[in-house]
């Protein structure tokens, strides 16, 4: 166990940034905390790195608490949001720092920071000073600079967000690569669920300072524990539906819903992937129209109007989009596949149910 | 063919200015005249003066108003006087700047405003404080005196106006710099491993040195050069609490134009001399900075071709 957090609560005065949160990350893991702004995700990481003190609770890093541990003897490598590069020094100043603090041999120091400027790709910029780099070169300086004195931990303060879309994909794709390389324990903090889902093996999702869920990407797509996760990672579809005699309705579209009494309102949810469309208006109970196309490259997503005016998201491959011959203001038919039933935020879900009407075109949820 | 060629230059200025934000040329060269003027006028010319004054009587004379005991003693004490003041207010400053831009406390503005009184209450009421507080009638005067104790009309009267006349130059300069240092730095070095005392060597010092450096030449400068508040303090006892500018003071008053002017164009030198230190820091930093600029570009050109050829085998490789 690389860390561990034990029922760790911070205080800012009144607010509660962070509300007794438990988890834990494996020796080697590369884990995502993920959450909206506001959630309590860099008040955690800047906890583990000694930055905060934890109001109660406690933390510890293999197995050690640190808790009464300063900042300096953490052997943690942090990395920030704007990089925080020491502006007065050059790249082989910046980096070299952490090992002349811990009095390295200056021989030794050099050799530290060449393997690191390959490592990084940064051969040829010792001399530059951060001023003269770009974004992108800023940040793989301020990772070299963490990754000197050889941490334990390696932690992120949103490492993506300082930097533009595209080199942005670019170093998602290369802190992958450099974290199987190095195999050194990283959390990094996103706010972007996209991000967390393609970069880590694990993701903990926060909102209002609690611990929402943790798991795989997978996991936490396919399984999430409540609805506030189930809303958070990917796109939804969410309707409240009115009970009456064991069926939700809303609008014209109806789900079994037993046990639930009469005049109870509950919240369902369904991904774009579950609305199924065919061109045949008899082949699905409820008619729509297609309202508006979105080109997502390989994907399409489209927004369908019902009779009764509710708007859905679908989502569909292109050839698909073609088979069906669609465009905007064409009338199609529609069924719900699969759904949840997601009642209240903070309680657990209910299962993945399957639509019992006339679904001979079954197929599982896809991603 | 002469006035075609002015209007020609005019059209070119006219497209090289931005959308028509640019003066006409004549109100651009009136501005320049005009400060040109006043700065000749008003502050070359009687500087220019000062050293003719001063060696009016030739270099002989001019040296024997220098070496002169009482001259001697007041320069002493002049050179002691900033010695003794400016790093004190430096440690004063770089705290009272640290304080201020780093933390927020109560009390915060009200030491924001105090640091400034210096610079808006008149030197001599600034004196007269001080005698109100140390002297024989003052607040503390009996205390003073039953312990032997002397600072008005003794050395550390005068340093202690001098302290407070320039109190508001280093941290002036260094809060403005403070504040756009980012305390993320800090806590970057203090990640790495620095102790507090190391991050504020190595990070916070370095980013502000400049400010530092160009805080230290104002307080010295004005240390140096301080008549109204040291005049109050001083006593003016020949060949003891004689600064500079009242030994210049003194002589001009006793009819001694030409020893006068000669320590005061030895005032006027350290003034000038701390204006070329500052002049030549400004060009340094500049320099560096330009050096590092051109070592970005060079290697900017020397990696761009190497960069660009994988590219160009993709396409070739295509068909």
């Amino acid at each position: 166990m690389s860390i561990e957090l034990k029922s760790v609560s911070k205080q800012f005065g009144e607010v509660a940034a962070v509300n007794n949160v438990t988890f834990s990350v494996n020796e080697g893991e590369l884990l995502a905390l993920l959450g909206p702004s506001g959630g309590g995700k860099t008040t955690v990481l800047r906890m583990i790195a000694g930055l905060e003190v934890p109001t109660e609770g406690d933390i510890y890093i293999r197995g050690q608490r640190v808790n009464d541990i300063k900042v300096q003897k953490r052997n943690i490598g942090f990395v920030f949001q704007n990089y925080a590069l020491f502006q007065n020094m050059n790249v082989f100043k910046n980096i070299a720092f952490g090992l002349k603090i811990k009095k390295w041999k200056s021989a030794d120091i050099k050799a530290r920071v060449r393997e690191l400027l390959e490592l990084l790709g940064l051969e040829g910029l010792d001399k530059r000073y951060p001023h003269q780099l770009s974004g992108g070169q800023r940040q793989r300086v301020a990772i070299a600079r963490a990754l000197a004195p050889k941490p334990s931990v390696l932690l992120l303060d949103e490492p993506f967000g300082a930097v533009d879309a595209k080199i942005r994909q670019e170093l998602r794709e290369w802190l992958v690569r450099l974290h199987h390389d190095l195999n050194v324990t990283t959390l990094f903090v996103t706010h972007d669920q996209e991000e967390a889902m393609e970069v880590s093996n694990r993701i903990v999702i926060f909102s209002r300072g609690n611990l929402e869920q943790i798991g795989t990407p997978r996991d936490v797509y396919e399984q999430p524990a409540n609805e506030f996760v189930a809303r958070f990672i990917g796109v939804m579809n969410v309707l409240e539906l009115e009970v009456f005699k064991n069926v939700g309705r809303a609008g014209e579209l109806q789900f079994p819903a037993p046990g639930y009494a009469d005049g109870e309102r509950i919240r369902i949810g369904f991904r774009p992937f579950s609305v199924q469309i065919s061109s045949d208006l008899n082949q699905f109970p409820y008619q729509a129209v297609v309202r508006q196309t979105y080109f997502l490259g390989v994907m399409l997503r489209l927004e369908l109007e019902l009779e009764s005016g509710l708007l859905l998201r679908s989502r569909m491959s292109k050839e698909e989009y073609a088979n069906l011959a669609l465009y905007d203001g064409k009338k199609v038919s529609l069924q719900i596949r699969n759904y949840r039933i997601l009642s209240r935020e903070h309680e657990p879900l209910g299962p993945e149910l399957t639509a019992p009407e006339k679904s001979s075109l079954f197929v599982g949820e896809g991603i | 063919m002469a006035g075609y060629v002015k209007r020609s230059r005019q059209t070119n200025g006219h497209t090289a200015s931005k959308g028509g934000t640019e003066e006409s040329p004549f109100f651009k060269w009136l501005l320049i005249t005009v400060a040109l003027l006043f700065s000749i006028l008003f502050l070359l010319l009687p500087l220019v003066n000062v050293f003719a004054q001063a060696l009016s009587k030739g270099w002989q004379a001019y040296w024997t108003a220098l070496s002169e005991p009482d001259a001697w003693a007041a320069i002493k004490l002049t050179l002691l006087v900033a010695a003794i003041t400016v790093p004190l207010n430096v440690v004063f400053g770089l705290a009272a700047a640290w304080a201020i831009a780093k933390f927020d406390f109560r009390g915060k503005s009200l030491l924001n405003t105090l640091i400034d009184l210096p610079f808006s209450v008149s030197p001599v009421v600034a004196g007269l404080m001080y005698v109100l507080l140390f002297g024989l009638q003052g607040y503390f005067g009996r205390w003073l005196a039953d312990h032997e104790i002397k600072i008005i009309f003794a050395v550390p009267g005068i340093v202690i106006a001098t302290i407070f006349i320039t109190f508001p130059f280093v941290a002036r300069e260094l809060i403005p710099v403070m504040q756009a240092t980012r305390s993320e730095q800090e806590q970057a070095a203090l990640t790495l491993g620095a102790t507090g005392w190391q991050t504020f060597w190595r990070v916070t010092l370095p980013s502000v040195k400049w400010g530092l450096l160009y805080g230290i030449i104002l307080c010295n400068a004005r240390a140096m050069g301080e008549f109204g508040a040291v005049s109050v303090v001083s006593g003016h006892i020949t060949g003891q609490t004689d600064t500079m500018p009242l030994r210049i003071e003194k002589l001009y008053q006793e009819y001694n134009a030409a020893a006068a002017f000669a320590i005061a164009s030895l005032l006027a030198l350290l003034a000038l001399l701390t204006l070329g230190i500052k002049t030549f820091l400004e060009w340094k930093q500049e320099r560096d900075y330009e050096r590092a600029q051109r070592a970005a570009e060079s290697y900017e050109d020397s990696t761009a071709p190497t960069s660009r050829e994988p590219e160009i085998t993709a396409v070739r490789s295509q068909p």
